[in-house]
């Protein structure tokens, strides 16, 4: 392979894992952004996206819809396990962190582990401890740029990440309840004196975050070809990273954090041995905040400024 | 007036900040139409009273009436519903969002678009300024242009009761003047104003009705303009 097409072939495979750090880590900076709390029950709200997707998809092959309607196929798995989960984060907000918003902050992380807790033990009991194999249907064809392979289930992921991270940055900048969220986030009692409820805000912020992440579940079952009830922890930890090396609480930050961490990790996995991998995202980590500690695009405006 | 029924009635109430008693039995009423001001010292309660009006601190004794009816048990974001707006200690301009979101978050409220727009207008006539910056982050504005943009965003949802905590702090004094006119000017749309202020000389002379207040009450309730006069006040907030 010469040097162009590995070049190619390296940003593509960047891009790919970029896409899917970078939609779990919003999850993260919206929700940090709204209520200041780290959620970490995300990892396992996007293994449950994973999971849904899989449920979804077996109950298809079996009628053989998956081969006539192959498109109407991925809308529905995609669209029933971002639902399911996005009900499943008003739900856990509503039950573990609602009535805790006025107590310590540590409670609200006490309680954000317990609900990690919680539902890791509950997919293992339900759904096993082993690998579950995802029905590939996304299949291997693909297209070559001179030398580098890529699929088109690779361009798919892609390009489902770009138009979901797109389509979240239209809806906070432009709609009403979009800039309802922005304000609650920026300041509650204010939000609150204009009339803005913003309990449904952070309603649909626990909507909208977790369901990013289970559209990363399902890309990453389709790709990989397997879940497991543990599979969110490492990915958790990674797009957690991002979303603090972006800038915690900032939408645009997520993506790029994301990006980086997808990019390096795949860098390392190039030229290096790659069981290593996992330790260049908190290498990366700890030289950004060491050099800045708020983050690429963290801001220090709502600090400063009373 | 006596038989009018006041837009804003306080009776005896009692707000506390944890242990502290903060208001110690606040009574007044406001009519209709009119500017009224609260004024005293830092640390009086002045601006826990219209916390307390707004429901973001909650009045553990007493009661709140808006034009007769009880509001002291509802939210912030119910009083808001009912017509009454506020720019709060501290202007809290959402900082990273534009002028212009900041006052379309002023009339979040409301649906009749083509209204909006023409208040929108009226703002930036009345404060040209902000025109200049509709895409500027309010967190980049200067102390007087948010000040500007803290009452042109309460304006927007359209009050009937509009609640200003000291418009004047920290603002040159050629930029006080100007706001204290445009205030007049807020009043003769309709508008009615409670105003609390530090700056006990500008307030009181805009006012038709002026507070004293020290340490959570009310301790003198009289027409502004014989406040103005009254020996005690110019001695301990107006510096003479």
């Amino acid at each position: 392979m010469d040097t162009a097409s590995f070049i190619i072939q390296q940003l593509i495979n960047a891009l790919f894992l970029g896409s899917i750090f970078a939609l779990i880590a919003l999850g993260y900076t919206m929700v940090y952004g709204i209520i200041e709390l780290i959620n970490f029950a995300h990892g396992e709200l996007f293994t449950a996206g994973a999971f849904i997707g899989i449920i979804v998809l077996a109950a298809l092959q079996k009628t053989g819809f998956v081969e006539s309607h192959f498109v109407i196929t991925l809308i529905l798995v995609f669209g029933m396990a971002m639902a399911y989960v996005a009900v499943l984060g008003v739900a856990i907000e509503h039950v573990a962190y609602k009535p805790l918003r006025r107590a310590s902050r540590l409670a609200a992380i006490l309680s954000a582990l317990g609900m990690s807790i919680f539902l890791s033990n509950g997919m293992m009991l339900s759904q096993g401890v082993s690998d579950r194999a995802y029905p590939s249907i996304l299949g291997i064809e693909g297209f070559s740029i001179l030398d580098a392979r890529i699929t088109y289930g690779q361009v798919f992921i892609i390009v489902l990440s770009l138009l979901l991270m797109v389509a979240l940055q239209m809806f906070v900048n432009w709609t009403k309840l979009g800039k309802a969220m922005r304000a609650t986030a920026q300041n509650q009692t204010m939000a609150r004196m204009l009339g803005i409820d913003i309990d449904k805000t952070i309603r649909v912020t626990f909507m909208i975050g977790p369901a990013l992440g289970a559209a990363a579940g399902v890309m990453v079952g389709l790709y990989y070809g397997s879940v497991r009830f543990d599979m969110g922890f490492i990915y958790m930890i990674k797009a957690f990273a991002a979303a603090i090396l972006g800038g915690i609480g900032s939408i645009p930050g997520a993506v790029l954090g994301g990006m980086i961490i997808g990019g390096v990790e795949v860098l390392w996995s190039a030229f290096l041995p790659s069981e290593w991998k996992d330790v260049t995202t908190f290498v990366v980590l700890i030289l950004v905040l060491y050099l800045r500690p708020s983050g690429i695009l963290g801001e220090h405006v709502s600090e400063t400024r009373v | 007036m006596a038989s009018e029924q006041p837009i804003l009635k306080l009776e005896d109430v009692h707000t506390y900040y944890g242990n502290i008693h903060a208001l110690k039995g606040v009574s007044c009423a406001i009519p209709s139409g009119d500017i009224a001001c609260l004024i005293g010292a830092n640390g009086a309660g002045k601006s826990t009273t219209l916390l307390t009006i707004f429901g973001v601190q909650r009045a553990a004794e007493g009661k709140i009436l808006y034009k007769g009816r009880e509001i002291h048990h509802l939210r912030p974001e119910q009083v808001a519903a009912l017509g009454v707006s506020q720019t709060p200690e501290g202007r809290q301009i959402f900082p990273r969002m534009t002028t212009l979101e900041n006052l379309e978050m002023g009339a979040f409220l409301r649906g009749d678009k083509v209204a909006v727009a023409e208040d929108m207008e009226w703002v930036f006539s009345l404060f040209p300024v902000l025109q200049e910056r509709t895409r500027q982050l309010g967190g980049t504005l200067s102390g007087g242009e948010q000040q500007m943009l803290a009452i042109g965003r309460a304006l927007m949802s359209r009050p009937e009761l509009l609640l200003l905590d000291e418009p004047s702090l920290g603002l040159a004094p050629k930029l006080v003047e100007k706001i204290f006119e445009t205030i007049l000017e807020i009043s003769k749309s309709g508008v009615t104003i409670f105003l609390v202020e530090q700056n006990a000389h500008m307030a009181l002379s805009i006012s038709n009705t002026g507070y004293v207040m020290e340490t959570g009450r009310i301790v003198l309730t009289d027409k502004a303009s014989d406040l103005l006069q009254n020996e005690k006040v110019k001695k301990a907030y107006l510096g003479e």
